[in-house]
């Protein structure tokens, strides 16, 4: 690849009809730029859990993919109620989701925790009733 | 084993899918009702068990670049769900056999899960 790649996808809160939609593009354009398979699936969940996190619970936020020689980037940004204890939210298994997003089969509290296992870099920010903001890299060449 | 065959174990409706798909190599699966469990275990190539039908099974199985999508327990997805398949082309079979049963049957049959344990990775594996 001889030049960068970025791109931001805007996702709304609420909307579980479209849920993965842009996911699902990201992952194409990954397939595009012949990324290798094991980080195209990394990205793919850590992009794919990021939506469902914005629709589950903000308002609305963006997706910015980043791709260089070296690295996939991933900036999420949500406008929403922000998460008030970080180091609970990210243990596997705590959860606030609502029936109706268990019934879809989230909500099972691993979404964060998939998110980190899945990067080489994790930075999670937030700030109650403004939003929260995750910053993710993952390598192109090591596993 | 080929998908065909998996139909025929299972005794399963091929709801979307052609026959492009029925020769579809599957070595290992992953049951769960549980899309992010799915997501961190789930191999590409795998086969998802599911007694779920909704279009985030689609969508996870998208994701992963799953071979095909297993419904159990004689569940119809919905029409939403079904055209989602198509348009992501991802095969669905419907089997009435329930979870435990699906996952013995494939079991049997050769196919093994997309990891073993917890921890641990199946022989070969990097
Ligand atoms: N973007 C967000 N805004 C507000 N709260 C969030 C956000 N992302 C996660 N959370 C909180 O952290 C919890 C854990 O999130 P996660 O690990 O993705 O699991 P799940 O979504 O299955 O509950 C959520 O239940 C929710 O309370
Ligand atoms: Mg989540």
């Amino acid at each position: 690849m001889n030049r960068a790649y970025e791109k931001t996808f805007s996702v709304e809160g609420d909307n579980f009809d479209n849920a993965g939609t842009a996911s699902i593009e990201i992952k194409k354009i990954l397939k595009d730029l012949r990324i290798d398979e094991d980080v195209l699936r990394k990205t793919a969940i850590v992009v794919y859990e990021s939506e469902l996190n914005i629709i589950s619970y903000a308002r609305s936020g963006n997706i910015t993919l980043y791709v260089d020689d070296d690295t996939i980037n991933i900036d999420v940004k949500d406008e929403g109620p922000g998460i008030e204890d970080i180091d609970l939210a990210m243990q596997p298994g705590y959860s606030t989701a609502t029936e109706y997003i268990r019934q879809m089969g989230f909500g099972a509290g691993m979404g964060l925790y998939n998110i980190k296992s899945c990067s080489d870099l994790f930075e999670i920010s937030s700030t109650p009733n403004v939003g929260t903001r995750l910053k993710i890299i993952i390598k192109r060449n090591g596993r | 084993m080929k998908l065909h065959d998996v139909v025929e174990i299972l005794d399963a409706k091929l709801l979307i899918g052609e026959d492009r798909h029925r020769e579809l190599e599957v070595k290992t699966a992953f049951s769960a009702d549980l899309m992010s469990d799915v997501l961190a275990f789930a191999k590409s190539g795998s086969l998802i068990l599911t007694g779920l039908t909704t279009p985030q099974v689609v969508r996870t199985a998208s994701i992963l670049d799953a071979a095909a999508l297993i419904i159990v327990r004689g569940k119809i997805p919905s029409g939403e769900t079904l055209q989602l398949a198509r348009e992501l082309d991802i095969p669905v079979l419907s089997t009435r056999y329930i979870l435990f049963e699906t996952s013995g049957r494939l079991y049997a049959n050769g196919i093994v899960g997309c990891v073993e344990k917890i921890g641990g990775t199946r022989d070969g594996e990097s």
